[in-house]
């Protein structure tokens, strides 16, 4: 086995038993990249340097005969949305070409506590806005498993990275899918924390009620790990909590799992290979003892263009930032009116100026209510529909009625896309995000496992389950995983 | 279908140039996206007035407001966050004419 196929597990035993260094294995990534990257396009930047120096202090380490952590010496990527101290930070924008990181994110804090490796910062759709990868300033992410078609997006860099070896894991952040679709994708794992679950100090900002960062792994082990090395409160990020009060589901089984299966989502417009995929997955977990209840989301209907109108409004005010006079691209002017319009108009793609009028026309005045209000308070609906759909987690393992533990649906549509394929057409790249964007607006956890193929082509599962029902995912997916394989 | 007007409106409010083209691709693409937002109209949400600011949170009780007070900062930091500003004179950011 190649040294760049290992899990964490497998990597971290590796280093534990001294059958290779973590500079040999910082080296063999670093090759692959040099190897592949070329043509797949996921990294913006390749911290060489830093990776090295990170990987001899662990081997040091290693020497001494000191114990290390699960992370310490694993190299990894970061989505070139969060910060990592003295490296570029691009958002894969025009506007931050430039731009160098004054500190560390608080999750790259964590990682480079723990002892990881960080080989480089990962492509995405600009401002980590779209569904394909296409939006970025530098060219798409290509698919490792057909490089004629899309990662999937937003975090199309950290997805491919981490399916084509060139990482053993990856952090993305998922605003209304930008983890799970990319993970779909590329036949990876990704995992969407519940909203507070993770810091999101040192992210650049999109939609701040639905932002959170989370891992890319090539199993679901490794998004363990990962996720747990990450989460937490930060003083510094006021939406985070204390994850300690929450429970544990180590022992939760298939066999007593109820699964919701909501009938909204298997509706026209479904590829079909997708929907025989996802459907023999429920078959699996229904053989293993699941029972399988189908429920009803009313309002999921609405959850598009719900947040269609929510993120692009929180997009126009946190994007106002780029100014042309704290940071990044400057255009040449005579006054300030005229630094902020040629500043934006130069600095920023098609798509985010695109958000950016959405969210400024949904907030103006006489549009308001119509649009932002009217979005919120379809939001609170959207919320009550999951509400009533999980077993509340007071109720412990068994309560009465249709309640379920977890839900199961397609992460996407269909499978990856070609390069180009909806450029053009905004509203149906769109579409692409109809079983993801819920999940951002409900603040909830789901994660897209790696079901089947569809031709050469991934597809993933999502299961959502209830706020900060992480671990209650997480131990059902590793089941099903083994049950895949 | 929004007008040419509006689009030119809305990027003055957005302090957003855009060029003669961009201008025309955008009355299109808004007017395929505001059509589709009439969706909403169909939810009722006649039960469910809108919530107060504070309830807009996912977690209310985690809405934890701090002080509005500067936190002192590292002076390196201080620094590298100046070198970032396209225009700056010692410790102050240039700005140009407001007049």
């Amino acid at each position: 086995m190649e040294l760049t196929e290992l899990t964490i597990k497998q990597a971290h035993e590796g280093l534990k038993n001294k059958q290779f260094s973590s500079k040999e294995l910082t080296l063999a990534y670093l090759e692959n990249i040099k190897k592949t990257d070329k043509e797949l396009n996921a990294f913006l930047t390749v911290t060489e340097d830093l990776a090295i120096s990170q990987a001899e202090k662990v081997d040091e380490k290693i020497k001494k005969g000191e114990e290390i952590n699960l992370l310490e010496g694993i190299p990894c990527a970061i989505k070139d949305a969060i910060l990592v101290e003295g490296q570029k930070c691009t958002a894969a924008s025009k506007i931050l070409e430039n731009y160098v990181a004054p500190y560390d994110a608080t999750v790259v804090k964590k990682l480079k506590e723990q002892g990881a490796v960080i080989l480089g910062k990962t492509n995405l759709d600009e401002f980590a806005m779209g569904g394909s990868g296409e939006n970025s300033a530098f060219g798409p992410a290509k698919n490792p498993h057909d490089k004629t078609r899309v990662a999937g997006g937003s975090s199309s860099g950290s997805a491919a990275s981490v399916a084509a070896n060139e990482a053993c894991f990856a952090l993305g952040s998922d605003t209304g899918g930008s983890i799970r679709l990319p993970s779909s994708f590329c036949g990876v794992v990704g995992l969407k924390p519940t909203y507070g679950a993770v810091s999101r100090y040192g992210l650049i900002a999109f939609g701040s009620s639905l932002d959170q960062i989370g891992p890319i792994t090539k199993n679901v082990e490794d998004a363990k790990i990962v996720f747990k090395a990450i989460s937490g409160k930060d003083p510094l990020d006021a939406t985070s909590v204390d994850l300690e009060k929450f429970k544990n589901y180590k022992n939760l089984k298939i066999s007593n799992l109820r699964i919701g299966v909501p009938k909204e989502y298997f509706v026209k417009g479904i590829d079909k290979e997708v929907e025989k995929i996802i459907k023999n997955v429920i078959k699996k977990a229904e053989d293993a003892g699941a029972e399988i209840i189908e429920i009803s989301l009313p309002s999921v209907e609405f959850a598009l263009a719900c947040y269609y109108i929510i993120a692009p409004s929180e997009a126009s005010a946190n994007l106002a930032r780029f100014d042309g006079i704290k940071y990044g691209l400057s255009a040449p002017a005579e006054n300030l009116l005229d630094v902020y319009l040629k500043s934006k108009g130069r600095g920023f793609g098609a798509e985010v100026k695109r958000r950016i009028m959405i969210g400024t026309y949904t907030l103006s005045s006489g549009y308001y209510d119509a649009y932002y209000k009217k979005a919120q308070e379809v939001r609170s609906l959207i919320k009550k529909d999951f509400k009533e759909a999980f077993v509340p987690p007071e109720a412990g393992s068994r309560c009465g009625g249709k309640k379920v533990d977890l839900i199961f649906c397609p992460v996407s549509p269909c499978p990856g896309i070609k390069i180009g394929e909806k450029t053009d057409d905004p509203l149906s790249m769109y579409l692409m995000d109809i079983y993801t964007v819920s999940v951002n607006l409900a603040g909830l956890p789901a994660i897209s496992l790696p079901a089947g193929k569809a031709g050469s082509l991934p597809v993933g599962l999502q299961i959502i389950g209830n706020h900060f029902a992480e671990s209650k995912i997480l131990a059902i997916a590793s089941e099903l995983e083994k049950l895949l394989k | 279908m929004i007008s040419k007007e509006e689009v030119k409106h809305i990027a003055k409010l957005a302090r957003l140039e855009l060029t003669e083209a961009e201008i025309t691709k955008m009355q299109k693409d808004l007017s395929a996206i505001l059509d589709y937002f009439n969706l909403l109209k169909k939810a009722d949400t006649g039960q469910h007035p809108v919530l107060t600011k504070s309830q807009h949170w996912v977690f209310p009780e985690s809405n934890n407001l701090r002080k509005d007070e500067a936190i002192p900062q590292k002076r390196e930091v201080v620094e590298k966050i100046i070198q970032s500003a396209p225009d700056k004179k010692d410790d102050y950011i240039k700005v140009k004419n407001i007049l």
